[in-house]
């Protein structure tokens, strides 16, 4: 039992894990799964500074800041606790892309050529972690949601919106992977 | 974590239509949730609170499409929509922090210029 969970998951495990959360979470009281607002809540907490978007009883959304908590955990149980038993292999024709930007064969989940203290601190690098972070937060709040709260929640929800904006952000995701990121690691 | 939803490497792939993990999950995901939400709605089944389970009707504005524009440039820089970044904290990725401070910079940039922002 250990052994299967300290296993690589396949996508058929995973996906409905992550999807039947979305049903649980109107179950449990009407929330829908979103995880940007836990940003926005953050932000509200901790800096409302005079803002009329951020003044609003971030307290009535506690549950998507257990939410983000639970998130991390989560994290630290997989990643520190069940020590993986051995890596899911990626394509060989990405590793190929990679390697020719710079990034070499590794195991983790971020590639330490850009993302590790040590390497931080060169211009390219900051555009795409802060810059790219940045991003992320800022379009995340301007849409109203994510992958998570659109991409998932949304279409299952039949939003058309949200239909939309997951178009959107795939697309806006592949051309900056393909083009955009291959010529900031150059 | 478990299955490699927040690995910026399987975004690549998956941005490159090189692999099918993290499509699978997508596809697998909305599929077991509008399941879901079709069970409740066929059955009327309640929140544990008994009040009808409620599904507001989303409006458009154009925000859905600048910022998911903006968004997708983020996530295929990042690899990372707001989940993953918790969850490669949770994993003792600390650089990881510093794109959740990016992220939360943006967000409150954002919530700032809202009012002049086109909707």
């Amino acid at each position: 039992m250990i052994d299967f969970i300290r296993q690589p998951w396949p996508w058929y495990v995973a996906g409905p894990v992550i999807g039947l959360t979305v049903p649980l979470l109107l179950l449990v009281g009407n929330k829908t799964l979103g995880i940007s607002s836990s940003l926005r809540h953050i932000c509200a907490m901790c800096l409302p500074a005079k803002i009329p978007f951020l003044k609003y009883n971030w307290k009535d959304y506690l549950w998507n800041i257990y939410f983000v908590v639970g998130l991390l955990i989560g994290g630290f149980i997989a990643g520190v606790l069940l020590q993986p038993v051995h890596v899911m292999p990626l394509s060989d024709a990405t590793w190929q892309n990679l390697q020719a930007l710079g990034v070499s064969k590794q195991n983790g989940i971020l590639p330490v050529e850009v993302y590790s203290w040590a390497h931080l601190l060169t211009w390219k690098h900051l555009i795409i972690t802060v810059g790219g972070g940045f991003l992320v937060g800022f379009g995340t709040r301007y849409l109203g949601g994510c992958t998570s709260g659109h991409g998932i929640a949304g279409i299952s929800m039949m939003q058309w919106p949200s239909l939309l904006a997951t178009v959107l952000f795939f697309l806006g995701g592949i051309l900056t992977a393909n083009f955009i990121l291959p010529l900031l690691l150059k | 974590m478990k299955s490699d939803a927040v690995s910026w490497f399987r975004m690549q792939e998956m941005f490159h239509f090189q692999g099918f993990q993290l499509f699978g999950i997508f596809i697998t995901g909305i599929a077991s949730s509008a399941l879901g939400i079709f069970i409740i709605k066929k059955f009327n089944i309640k929140t544990i609170d008994g009040e009808p389970v409620k599904i507001d009707k989303k409006e458009f504005n154009w925000g859905y499409v600048y910022g998911s524009l903006l968004f997708g440039v983020g996530w295929g820089l990042t690899g990372a929509c707001p989940g993953p970044i918790y969850v490669q904290i949770g994993s003792g990725l600390s650089i990881a922090v510093v794109t959740l401070l990016s992220a939360l910079a943006g967000t409150w940039v954002y919530s700032y210029l809202k009012p002049r922002l086109p909707h």
